[in-house]
């Protein structure tokens, strides 16, 4: 057998694609889902940290200091295999877009306070001279500002929730990852697996490409 | 008119173990332009922060159009008062015409429409009529600051503070915004000027306060304060700044 045989079988390939796309669906829904409510929860957690009343506040503090210390498969397993023992059973998609936005919202609120923190003090203090109310001085002046020096890092983050999808594998979840692992067992062949390495390249590349571009020109644009 | 809009008692300001403000006195009445001077430190920046309070003020008290501000009250009345500052502050992400409609749209409660139409009416004003669709990058400092000037205007202040509005800008273009101050000190609008240009502090003020080490030292007409200084810092301050 050559190794092209081996690896990368086009009769292997034809004939598991269709599991890999149905993976490939369940990846690209669990990975959007997470990015989502991390994006939503990072940004609520951020304004918390930034502004909230004290007691309110350290609980913010204490969430995202937790959540980026804790590994994102123990937490996973966690969720998956530890909360049932309390009453509290999910689902494998359930429990992976969890422990995927739970921690997604941890680095997404760090990064949402720097670029909060980079908007300079003179904004603040225009609009609270206009007279603006807090809510509109953050909707209308400082977040839009914000947000466009948080895209690359922001960017950086989803690529990571992402990658990070691979785990739910673990916890029986038919994403990419568990459905290239299947059909390898299937037809006897690592073909899906080569393949489904593939996919998560041409997904991802085109986005670290992006990253770069958008700091490239951020940082013009910033002198 | 002649009843006092601001009005400050025994204001005292510190940051920190820092005193910066030691007991202001301070009654501007409708309609006065006060020009403020002194050195470097000397609180002038702090002191029309309170009125705005922009900063807090630790002790007396500052009342702005018949009520107190600050320590814990509702901003309502700082609507009343509008400022420029020194570095412009614009809002970069949005149009000229834009960055002065904000204001009257989000506080006023003025119709888009209607707040650009007063926009418009402004930037005519102050003549950049035909950069309302322009981003402030896209503006020279003097224009920046004309723009400042209008976003203040429209929110109808009936004070405008000014900090140093000119300190920020290329020589050339200190004129145009001085100009514009100017038009706007025959309007009738109370203004409180920070500045170092002693030309605008003798032609335009009413009014000269003269501060240092956080303290006013001296205050009276421009052709008091310019003509027949009295304090022996005031005497030196004048002659170091006049010397240039
Ligand atoms: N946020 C702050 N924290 C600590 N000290 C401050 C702060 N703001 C001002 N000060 C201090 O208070 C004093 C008065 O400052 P202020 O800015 O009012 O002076 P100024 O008269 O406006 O000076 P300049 O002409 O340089 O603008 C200075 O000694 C300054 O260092
Ligand atoms: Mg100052």
């Amino acid at each position: 057998m050559s190794i092209f045989d081996t690896f990368l079988n086009w009769k292997v390939f034809v004939q598991t694609l269709p599991l890999l796309l149905s993976g490939l669906t369940t990846t690209l829904a669990l990975g959007v889902t997470a990015i989502i409510l991390g994006f939503i929860g990072g940004l609520v957690l951020a304004l918390v940290r930034l502004y909230a009343k004290s007691p309110l506040r350290q609980v913010a503090i204490a969430y995202i200091d937790v959540f980026r210390s804790i590994p994102i498969l123990v937490l996973l397993v966690v969720i998956y295999y530890a909360l049932p023992f309390v009453g509290l059973r999910l689902s494998p998609f359930a429990a992976a877009t969890s422990a995927l936005s739970l921690v997604s919202a941890a680095y997404s609120a760090e990064i949402f306070r720097a670029g909060i923190e980079a908007v300079p003090k003179g904004q603040f203090e225009a609009a609270h001279a206009l007279g603006l109310s807090p809510w509109r001085l953050m909707g209308d002046v400082v977040l839009p500002q914000a947000l466009r020096i948080v895209i690359p890092p922001i960017t950086s983050n989803s690529i990571n929730v992402m990658k990070d999808t691979a785990l739910a594998s673990v916890v029986a979840m038919p994403d990419l990852l568990k459905q290239a692992t299947q059909a390898q067992a299937l037809a006897a062949n690592p073909t899906p697996l080569i393949s489904a390495a593939v996919i998560y390249i041409l997904i991802l590349l085109p986005l670290v490409r992006l990253v770069g571009i958008l700091e490239k020109r951020l940082a013009v644009r910033g002198r | 008119m002649t009843r006092p809009i601001i009005e400050m008692n025994n204001v005292v300001k510190t940051f920190g173990m820092f005193q910066a403000l030691h007991g202001i006195d301070l009654s501007v009445k409708e309609g006065e332009i006060v020009v403020i001077i002194g050195p470097s430190g000397s609180g002038k920046s702090t002191l029309i922060r309170c009125i705005n309070q922009l900063e807090e003020h630790n002790a007396g008290a500052i009342v702005v159009d018949g009520a107190e501000v600050g320590r814990g009250r509702k901003r309502a009345t700082l609507i009343e008062v509008g400022m420029v500052f020194q570095s412009f502050n614009l809002f970069p992400h949005m149009t000229v015409l834009r960055n002065v409609a904000l204001g009257p749209v989000r506080v006023r409660g003025l119709s888009w429409a209607d707040a650009e139409e007063r926009a418009r009416r402004l930037l005519a004003r102050v003549g950049l009529a035909d950069q309302a669709a322009k981003y402030p990058a896209q503006l020279s400092g003097g224009q920046q600051q004309r723009v400042g000037i209008a976003r203040a205007l429209a929110m109808e202040p009936k004070v405008l503070l000014f900090d140093e509005p000119t300190s920020a800008l290329d020589p050339e273009m200190v004129g145009e915004v001085l100009d514009v101050m100017q038009q706007l000190a025959k309007t009738g609008v109370t203004m409180v000027v920070v500045t170092h240009e002693m030309g605008f502090a003798r032609k335009v003020a009413d009014r000269v306060v003269f501060m240092d080490g956080g303290r006013i030292v001296e205050e009276g007409t421009p052709d008091e304060i310019f003509n027949a200084p009295r304090d022996p810092r005031l005497r030196s301050f004048l002659q170091a700044v006049l010397s240039h």
